[in-house]
């Protein structure tokens, strides 16, 4: 299958190993990436928290720009996905808005990009089944929790995504890779988001109870699908809870036996390749 | 009503917050209840009762991390995370001060490289956030960190039809 590519800012920098094994393992699944032209920044909580209006136009931009190709839009940060869901649910609702966005942006926008999550497209479109076959070091040893966070979730009529208490769909994602999946109760609670630099100090305690509840749920590691959940719980969690976090394509790459995986994992604050090695993974 | 309430409602433009029966079930799920000067639901109630400057100038609307669970568990679907955001606004258009000083100046940084170059530069956006904030010494490890291991670098691929970001920024600039 063929999709257009939206990998926004932190693709391109510190969830640089996202973007890296999103493409490895979207080659390896068969999907074929084209990257959206000349996209920009879906303006993310900054945009949001202060002026509504640029919160809505600048992702609009970007789904205009996605409408010509006619392909569904993958989206691999959660914070971006959740801001095209949000612009397309207001742009839909409001008649007056969208009609004032397609004037400061120049184009018309016609609502017929659909906005997808990695994690759906895989789950969904090419099957746990094929997924399941493809691998060659099934993850055995590797108990992870599935962390989906805020964004890929609410609000369920704005996202569409999965059940919005209780996803499963990156818990089954791992566990056609053959790792031990821990249920939990953290699955949807929030890593603290963008006060995470400007309020380091409230982040800390959001990301060391995440990380110790994880512990507490017998995992190794912890799957995530958003850089900035990502960042939180990589660089703010303390030394005495932490567990490796790795993205969750990072884990289908391993078990799927793709090359250039221990590089990916070197990228990280916490030291995440002593875990896998221990189980002959990388 | 009170023109305050009318306000936020008419910028919501959703369900009234008065259907808020303060169940509580928002405060009960919100992660930063604790570090909030008042908790949502009880912002709730403040607006009703048209107390605007303490709204408009509370530590509260700007803890609020935007993660939904609220406007979720609402049983009357009152758009709590969406009114925070309304309120931010109103603050900043009237010239509001501020409690929460870094976060708004992390938002402004994040803003002004959007608008320089179409998407985040981080060095250069941290830098900003750093002057606007004055916290010079925050991070400086990790920065360095990630720099090392090219996580982050100054030379980022940028939007090239810049005209058309920068008028989205012109032209949403009044609301």
């Amino acid at each position: 299958m063929k999709v257009a590519y939206y990998p926004g800012c932190s693709l391109h920098a510190t969830a640089k190993e996202y973007d890296q094994s999103v493409k490895a393992v979207s080659s390896a699944l068969g999907i074929e990436l084209k990257e959206l032209d000349d996209w920009a920044c879906c303006g993310a909580t900054a945009a949001h928290s202060t002026n509504f209006k640029l919160s809505v136009a600048l992702p609009a931009r970007d789904l205009i720009s996605a409408e010509k190709d006619g392909l569904d839009v993958m989206v691999p940060c959660a914070a971006c996905f959740n801001r095209f869901k949000s612009a397309q649910h207001h742009l839909k609702g409001d008649a007056e808005l969208r009609k004032e966005v397609e004037k400061v942006v120049g184009k018309p926008y016609k609502g017929t990009a659909v906005i997808r999550n990695p994690i759906d497209i895989i789950a969904n479109d090419i099957g746990l089944d094929i997924l399941k076959s493809k691998v060659r070091k099934p993850l055995a040893g590797l108990k992870p929790v599935a962390y989906y966070g805020c964004l890929l979730l609410r609000p369920p009529e704005v996202c569409t995504f999965d059940n919005y208490e209780n996803p499963v769909l990156l818990d089954k994602i791992m566990a056609a890779l053959g790792a031990d999946v821990k249920p939990w109760s953290y699955k949807t609670d929030c890593c603290g988001g963008s006060l995470s630099i400007s309020r380091a100090e409230i982040v800390i305690k959001m990301a060391d109870k995440l990380m110790t509840m994880a512990r507490e749920a017998g995992a190794n590691c912890i799957a995530v699908a958003c850089p900035l959940c990502m960042a939180n719980l990589d660089f703010r969690a303390s030394a005495g809870v932490r567990i490796p976090v790795y993205y969750f394509t990072e884990l289908i790459g391993i078990a799927l036996g793709l090359p250039g995986t221990k590089d990916w994992l070197k990228l990280h604050n916490i030291e995440s390749v002593s875990l896998m090695s221990s189980l002959s993974l990388v | 009503m009170t023109q305050f309430l009318q306000e936020v409602n008419d910028k919501i433009n959703g369900v009234p917050i008065q259907r808020c029966y303060h169940c509580r079930k928002c405060t009960a799920g919100c992660p930063l209840a604790t570090e909030m000067e008042y908790n949502p639901n009880k912002v709730i109630k403040m607006v009703q009762m048209g107390m605007k400057d303490e709204v408009l100038g509370s530590s509260t609307i700007w803890l609020c991390a935007s993660c939904e669970t609220c406007v979720t568990r609402c049983p009357n679907q009152v758009d709590i995370a969406r009114m925070m955001d309304v309120l931010r606004q109103m603050s900043i258009e009237k010239g509001m001060s501020i409690p929460q000083k870094k976060i708004l100046a992390l938002h402004r940084a994040f803003l002004t490289s959007i608008k320089m170059f179409g998407r985040i530069n981080e060095p250069i956006m941290l830098a900003h956030y750093k002057l606007l904030a004055k916290d010079y010494f925050s991070d400086l490890a990790m920065g360095l960190g990630m720099f090392l291991k090219g996580k982050i670098t100054p030379f980022g691929p940028k939007t090239k039809d810049m005209a058309a970001v920068r008028k989205i920024f012109k032209e949403t600039k009044h609301s």
